[in-house]
């Protein structure tokens, strides 16, 4: 029996048993949309962290104390505080030393409450420099950023972020204002553009206050008399130039420290990247996991084509003793019920796969998350489908194939 | 038609009820040789010894009736003539090939090339067309699309339904659902007709035109096997074959 004929057959008995059909497809239906929506969701989320981490620069690198390839933990960072300086920081914006690097924020920060009048509002401080605007690609809203000036007479001046001021002064205009931070009377110059749009990655962003880092380390965050820093944010030239700028850092860096040997540095250097491989690492676990519970609700879509196609073996033994009394060999019954199966299949995994697409389509707006199903999932969960029902199919058509036709010409 | 079998003279001329193996005229072509046939069904332990040592033989262009009373192992006969089943011992010889240790496959390409079956039932496929179920032996042969439904076409106009080619089995009677049975029985020119109770379904009209449609298969020159306990269709064949216990009657 040719394959033609063999599908029309299927598709003949698929039809004729409508309701049926309908039913057996439905938990292949309900698997396959559930996986494309699952996959789609997990995938939105890494996008979006994606896109939220590459908001705050591609060009950046970070530098923090202590070693990241080392078992010892943090090295030289007992005792004497943070292995980073300011001068480190000023070192590295230096183009003759380092050509591919444009710019470098030494940052501090800790808690700290300010109060206006009788509100208080707790947020991170930090202090840093004025290259701190660019590098993290902020603008202000009102009024003015840090200057230098502001740096070499360490200045009582406080830049806020826009939910910060929001809290403190509410409608009131924040500008010129002195709040007491920690016990010090600053004044706000400016406060920042925002640019949150509420997730957790950048929630923070928002809410903030920024000071000299001079001011900070000597009047408001725990009057170190030393000159070291937390980390030093550094701005390469161009997204190209980001690893050259990471060559650079690491090497004048280890030579300002005195270190010899690479893999003994005290410091360590986190692109971007190194950021987004470790939060998309985390969404995907997360993909993956989601994506095996929809899996195994195909499984049961499965199961219910095996349990469907055995009732219909079954019922349909008069027929098969028929087709195989007109000449039908085992193996064109067994195709016959496996091409059922698959038309099954195909077409539970097609309605399945449209509305995983109306998904995709409607959903973001109601749960406000993006959902974002690659097109090889639509294929392959269409194809899974489809072997799903071929393999749940083997036992009934192999039933269905070793029927006696005597036996099946009999019952009635 | 092309493909019906070339009758030999000397079978219409013997077509003569209640002959005798022994007399039979040996130059006539033997279609089909039982030669001590047995049969045991086996349920668990239990054995059931259904046919007994049967032998005869039905010979090209024959009309034969084979009679007996319930549960005497009529059906179980028709099984193993039609390749359906394998004897326990004994031979079956078609055409002189014997059958009777065929596997699976050659028993199913026999079924198809070589026996058209009818039975009480009718057994036409639900969802299929008069014409489509027609075409079904045809699908299992190597027929090209074309062949099929010219053959079916024929033979459906041949039982006289040329008007209900595109009817489903539910909206045709009982003796129209025989005769689309009939022709898909013929499509494929098979060397032999086996029908299990034909009449058993039908309205004695019905039953009459049925018969009537084998008596013009049978005088062009088709082999025809009628299992019936009825003994009126009996009386329409050539040659009857009574069974009582598995065992032949011998005949008068
Ligand atoms: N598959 C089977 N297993 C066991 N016993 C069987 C089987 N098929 C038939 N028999 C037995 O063999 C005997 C002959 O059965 P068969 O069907 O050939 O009778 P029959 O002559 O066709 O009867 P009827 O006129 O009622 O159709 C019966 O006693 C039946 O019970
Ligand atoms: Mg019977």
């Amino acid at each position: 029996m040719s394959w033609g004929n063999l599908l029309a057959t299927a598709i003949a008995a698929v039809q004729w048993n409508r309701m049926r059909s309908v039913l057996t497809m439905l938990g292949i239906v309900i698997g396959i949309a559930a996986i494309m929506v699952t996959v789609g969701l997990g995938e939105g989320a890494q996008a979006k962290v994606k896109s939220t981490i590459s908001a705050l620069g591609s060009n950046l690198l970070t530098v923090s104390p202590g070693s990241s390839s080392s078992l010892q933990g943090v090295r030289g960072g007992l005792g004497s505080g943070s292995t980073l300086t300011l001068s480190d920081a000023s070192a590295l914006s230096n183009s003759q030393v380092a050509p591919a690097i444009e710019s470098t924020a030494p940052i501090v920060s800790g808690h700290e409450t300010l109060t206006f009048g009788a509100t208080n509002w707790t947020t991170t401080v930090y202090g840093t420099t004025p290259s701190w605007l660019s590098i993290r690609s902020r603008t202000l809203e009102e009024g003015r950023f840090l200057t230098s000036s502001d740096m070499s007479s360490s200045n009582n001046v406080i830049v806020l972020g826009a939910v910060t001021a929001q809290e403190l002064f509410g409608s009131k205009t924040a500008l010129g204002q002195s709040v007491d931070v920690g016990g010090l009377p600053m004044t706000v110059i400016g406060v920042l553009a925002p640019v949150g749009t509420g997730t957790s990655a950048t929630s923070n962003q928002d809410d903030l206050a920024v000071v000299p880092i001079t001011t900070a380390k000597y009047s408001l965050l725990g009057t170190s008399s030393t000159d070291s820093v937390q980390s030093i944010l550094i701005k390469s030239t161009s997204a190209a130039t980001l690893s050259a700028a990471y060559q650079e850092a690491n090497k004048e860096l280890l030579m300002l420290h005195g270190i010899t040997d690479p893999a003994n540095a005290d410091f360590t250097i986190a692109t971007e990247q190194s950021l987004v491989s470790a939060a998309t690492s985390v969404s995907s676990t997360l993909t993956a996991l989601l994506g095996g519970i929809a899996a195994v609700s195909l499984l049961v879509g499965g199961v219910g084509v095996m349990n469907i196609m055995l009732v219909s073996v079954t019922e349909r033994t008069k027929e098969i003793g028929l087709r195989k009394a007109l000449g039908a060999t085992p193996s064109v019954i067994r195709r016959q019920f496996l091409a059922e199966a698959s038309i099954l299949g195909a077409f539970g995994g097609a309605i399945g796969g449209a509305l995983g697409l109306l998904g995709q389509l409607f959903l973001p707006s109601v749960i406000k998350f993006p959902i974002e199903i690659p097109g090889s999932v639509t294929a392959l969960s269409i194809l899974a489908a489809i072997s799903i029902s071929l393999i749940f199919g083997v036992y009934p058509a192999a039933r269905a194939a070793r029927l006696s036709p005597i036996d099946a010409l009999r019952s009635e | 038609m092309a493909e019906d079998s070339v009758v030999e003279d000397s079978v219409v001329e013997d077509s003569v009820a209640e002959l005798d193996d022994s007399t039979m005229d040996l130059g006539r072509k033997v279609l089909l040789q039982l030669v001590d046939i047995s049969k045991v069904y086996e349920l668990g332990s239990v054995r059931f010894q259904a046919l007994t040592s049967v032998s005869f033989n039905i010979y090209d262009g024959e009309y034969v009736a084979i009679t007996g009373p319930s549960g005497s192992g009529k059906s179980t006969l028709m099984h193993l003539i039609g390749c359906l089943d394998v004897p326990t011992s004994g031979r079956l010889l078609i055409d002189g090939k014997d059958v009777s240790r065929l596997d699976e496959l050659e028993l199913a390409q026999i079924r198809n090339e070589r026996i058209g079956f009818v039975f009480q039932q009718f057994n036409l496929l639900a969802p299929l067309t008069a014409l489509q179920n027609v075409e079904l032996p045809l699908m299992y042969g190597s027929y090209n699309k074309r062949e099929r439904g010219e053959r079916s076409l024929a033979l459906l106009e041949r039982v006289g339904l040329t008007d209900h080619v595109r009817h489903r089995p539910n909206e045709l009677s009982g003796g129209q659902q025989q005769r689309v049975a009939i022709a898909r029985a013929l499509v494929v020119g098979p060397s032999l007709i086996l029908a299990d109770e034909p009449t058993g379904n039908l309205d004695s009209k019905n039953a009459f035109d049925v018969l009537d449609l084998f008596d013009e298969l049978h005088e062009a020159g088709r082999t025809i096997v009628v299992i019936t306990h009825d003994s009126e269709v009996a009386s329409r064949a050539s040659r009857i074959i009574r069974i009582r216990d598995g065992q032949l009657e011998p005949t008068q």
